[in-house]
């Protein structure tokens, strides 16, 4: 066993000693009952005794551990709190699980954002349930007048194996919760863990599939009124006036009104990114009624002026520049497409040796431009949020992925301390992102203060993706360089983007070439993009792994091969020291789904695959594409994803999220896309953006972990970008025609 | 407004609603039966399903005044305890990512089988393509669906 200093997050563990007497009830959420998560009925224990801040001791054993991350479909409200139940040595069977609140005070970084969870809470999750353990031990020994060291646990008994004295932690918690937090405390070796690293199913399953009230949505209370919002109807745009005389009769109607979300003469944070500040609101009794209100108001709209908000965040202070004008996705394809290597508008982000002698000397050069458009996050469950605003306090609940800067923002906005604001979590109905920015709380608060009642803010679909916070449009464009013998000498990348550019300079396959140039460029746009599942990544790696291909093929060499030699190189003699990647990582995903897809052996001479490998959020991912064309729409038949997150918490929740990513991956790269005319977006509703199908899903996905002892890393994320590029490269396999342009599908159809 | 006469789950209700109420607004707002999820409101996405005597219906295009003296099952009725073979394949299976596509996957999936017991995967594929799941857990609802035709 390691000893560890408990320093991590160690006010958590600090249990609120005013109460520490008695029963422990205070600090706890028990506002939702919906938030507390027994799979199976249990018997309740008579009193609760609050060891730290993520956990509770019931007087009959049962443990309730409080998740403190937003639960967005990644499954941290099961993989979190097993990392407590690990360590506290408990059987998972006597967990309960509570979606804890926003406390800065006891939790770090409640973010669902850059597959960071897990990651981040490695140590002080394992410590919460270390240290409680302790403790209980501590208890023990002092009323068994024994030595600690002769005290041992398992599945939430205590033993000391020379009196023949057991005891379960329910009949020593009481004591427990008066103990001191210790100083040091020892964590298991990886060898002994029961819980980490075996499958637990998800937390909420039976809610899920029974249909409870879950999501933010689901939240309905005494009192409270539905409103609605209408946003211009163009990027571009603002509110200017609006007949709110002529819909406030209406049945059910109780306010019609303009707003102001933010205001722009005070700084933001980044993450209050919102294209249309000046709006109408809709209050009333019924959503169906206020629907009703929406489609007959009618609302004048002019055009903005280019807007300069200075923004905050992590300290760091910028400016964001919203440019007026209607913009067209036409004009962004050309404004990209017009920059060629070299550009003079282009700056350079990395020169390794001299690219300009190394392709005046080439043998061959093979030169290609990919591009993708914005797309829109469509988490199932559109934004929305409770908020009761009254003169004593902010009450607001529902989906957001940034409890803490939703609360900063709030409070400025609100002119309100942030003592007096309860930020409070439902489980979300997917996030890829969009719920990082949290305009919508804001909104939703906005809307009860001035009608002095509780409220529901909800988006119709149409409102959620014509109101984004899309994915940029990005263009990358490539030359390589052979020589004589088919070694890749130089590569040279141009990297653009509205409003910014993909560009990972320091990444794989910089360090595996001598002569190296990346250049790149942003442009300003008044449509708001933000942070989309692996952002800058989803689209990085579709290119560059789609290119890596085609310079593998112009070099006769095949495409595994071709990246292992890279690798090879990246190992024993990698070029400049900024590569942010680890190259042997990389080259073991490869391996592994090299021997799991069978690639290369008898038997596969017939198939259709692509291959491709990235890393991003401290994870690598490889795939294998096998598909047929059925006409010009591809079959996906199989996918083999090989993962390296370090150790693997709970092995089939981070399969589900692997699988996922791979649909996420293959259905965005075929048909997901934005589009704008004069500002307008042209697609706001599942009728005409398209999202993958079921027939259309992958028949098969075969995942596979490399084993590890590294701390887990992220996995949210990594999965999504290098399929897409898999997936190109097995389409070239299949019809000789490689694509470039996202979504695909328009290249096959043409 | 006017009144309706529901019969929900094997319950009677009384709704005062306008009459072009979709019965997906009538459940969530008036019943409080929120298993029944809104998505698309344009029978694009398959969250609302519901079953109309038997049949899978999409709640958000089914006014009130249409349904009449039907039965109406919702993802709350379809068991008592949360045990239809296909919420315990669900279950088994750990099918959902967010979980809120599930319902109506659910819905869909009840009425596929009792149509057809035992599904091809062509079928299957075909069958449930009506659904979005944003979060691409289409592998395991195949799975899970699979399961409960053999239990
Ligand atoms: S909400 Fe009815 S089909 Fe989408
Ligand atoms: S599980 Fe999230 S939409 Fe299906």
């Amino acid at each position: 066993m390691t000893t560890f200093k408990t320093k991590v997050g160690r006010r958590a563990f600090i249990r609120n000693i005013s109460v520490a007497g008695g029963g422990m009830m205070i600090g706890f959420n028990w506002l939702a009952s919906c938030n507390t998560s027994p799979q199976k009925i249990k018997e309740l224990p008579k009193e609760w005794f609050e060891i730290n801040g993520f956990l509770k001791i019931g007087d009959n054993g049962l443990v309730t551990i409080q998740s403190p991350n937003p639960e967005i479909g990644q499954n941290v409200k099961t993989s979190m709190p097993m990392l407590v139940a690990e360590e506290l040595d408990t059987n998972w069977d006597q967990v309960i699980v509570e979606q804890a609140p926003l406390d800065v005070s006891k939790y770090k970084w409640q973010v669902a954002g850059g597959s960071r969870s897990i990651s981040s809470s490695w140590e002080p999750l394992r410590m919460a349930g270390a240290t409680a353990r302790q403790m209980l031990l501590t208890a023990a020994a002092a009323e068994w007048q024994v030595p600690v060291a002769e005290l041992t646990t398992d599945s939430g008994i205590i033993s000391h194996a020379a009196s023949g004295k057991t005891a379960h932690y329910g009949q020593m918690a009481a004591a427990a919760a008066q103990l001191e937090v210790p100083e040091t405390v020892t964590l298991k070796e990886i060898k002994d863990y029961k819980i980490i690293g075996h499958s637990k199913k998800n937390v909420d399953g039976h809610k899920i599939v029974t249909g409870q009230p879950l999501f933010g949505l689901d939240t309905y209370k005494d009192g409270m009124r539905t409103a609605m919002i209408i946003h211009a109807p163009a990027f571009g745009k603002t509110l200017k006036s609006m007949n709110s005389e002529a819909v406030a009769n209406m049945p059910g109607i109780e306010a019609v009104f303009p707003m102001s979300v933010y205001s722009d003469d005070e700084p933001q944070s980044s993450f209050d990114t919102a294209a249309f500040n000046r709006m109408a609101v809709i209050v009333g009794r019924s959503t169906w009624e206020v629907l009703q209100a929406k489609k007959a108001l009618q609302a004048e709209w002019e055009n903005s002026p280019e807007r300069n908000i200075s923004q905050r965040l992590f300290g760091r202070s910028s400016t964001k520049k919203y440019p007026a004008g209607l913009e067209n996705t036409s004009d962004h394809n050309a404004l990209m497409a017009s920059f060629d290597f070299g550009d003079k508008r282009l700056k350079i982000f990395r020169k390794d040796g001299d690219p300009k002698k190394a392709f005046a000397q080439a043998a061959k050069v093979i030169e290609r431009t990919y591009t993708a458009p914005f797309r829109a996050h469509n988490t199932l469950e559109p934004m929305n949020f409770y908020a009761d605003v009254t003169n004593e306090k902010v009450f607001v609940l529902g989906p957001v992925q940034t409890p803490e800067w939703t609360e900063s923002s709030l409070s400025r906005r609100l002119g309100v301390p942030k003592e007096k604001i309860d930020v409070h979590l439902t489980r979300m109905g997917g996030g890829f992102g969009r719920r990082l920015y949290g305009h919508f709380v804001t909104e939703a608060a906005l809307i009860s203060k001035q009608i002095k009642a509780p409220v529901k803010l909800v988006y119709t679909r149409e409102d959620d993706m014509t109101f984004g916070t899309y994915r940029p449009t990005y263009s990358l464009k490539y030359r390589a360089a052979l020589d004589i013998e088919n070694n890749m000498t130089a590569l040279h990348v141009v990297g653009v983007g509205i409003p910014e550019k993909a560009l990972y300079e320091n990444r794989f396959p910089a360090g595996t070439i001598d002569h190296f140039l990346a250049e790149g460029w942003e442009g300003d746009s008044n449509i708001t993009t933000g942070a989309y599942r692996a952002p800058r990544s989803n689209f990085a790696a579709s290119a560059e792994q789609s290119f890596l291909d085609e310079v593998a093929e112009a070099a006769g060499k095949d495409p595994i091969d071709f990246r292992l030699a890279l690798l090879e190189r990246a190992q024993i003699n990698p070029v400049g020291e900024r590569n942010d990647y680890d190259a042997e990582r990389m080259a073991g995903v490869l391996q592994l789904v090299k021997e799991k897809s069978g690639w290369g052996s008898p038997g596969t001479e017939n198939l259709k695959r692509g291959v491709a490998v990235y890393f991003c959020h401290n994870s690598y991912v490889a795939n294998v594409v096998d598909l047929e064309m059925n006409g010009k729409t591809p079959v996906i038949n199989d996918v083999y994803v090989a993962v390296d997150c370090g150790i693997v918490v709970n092995p089939d929740a981070a399969t589900n999220l692997a699988e996922g990513g791979t649909v996420d991956g293959i259905g965005n790269a075929l048909y997901g896309q934005m589009t704008f005319v004069a500002g307008v977006p042209q697609q706001d509703n599942f009728d005409r953006y398209r999202l993958i199908r079921h027939h259309e899903s992958p028949k098969n996905i075969h995942v596979d972990f490399v084993k590890s002892d590294i701390a887990p890393t992220g996995m949210g994320e990594p999965p999504l970008p290098p399929v897409q590029a898999a997936l190109a490269n097995a389409i070239y396999s299949a019809t000789g025609k490689r694509v470039y342009h996202q979504p695909f599908i328009n290249e096959l159809i043409a | 407004m006017a009144i309706f006469n529901l019969q929900i789950n094997g319950r009677a209700y009384e709704v005062d609603v306008t009459p072009d109420t979709p019965m997906l607004w009538v459940l969530r707002d008036h019943l409080q039966l929120v298993g029944t999820k809104y998505g698309c409101g344009i029978a694009q996405c398959g969250a609302c399903t519901i079953h109309l005597n038997g049949t899978a219906t999409r709640a958000c295009q089914l006014q009130v005044s249409m349904v009449g003296n039907a039965e109406i099952t919702t993802i709350e009725g379809i068991s008592e305890h949360g045990d239809h073979p296909v919420q315990k394949a669900w279950i088994e299976e750990d099918v959902p990512q967010c979980g809120y596509c599930q319902s109506g996957q659910i819905m869909t999936a009840v009425s596929l089988l009792n149509a057809n017991p035992n599904p091809t995967d062509a079928e299957i594929e075909n069958g449930m393509s009506g659904n979005i799941c944003r979060c691409g857990t289409y592998t395991r609802i195949k799975k899970a669906v699979k399961r409960a035709a053999q239990s």
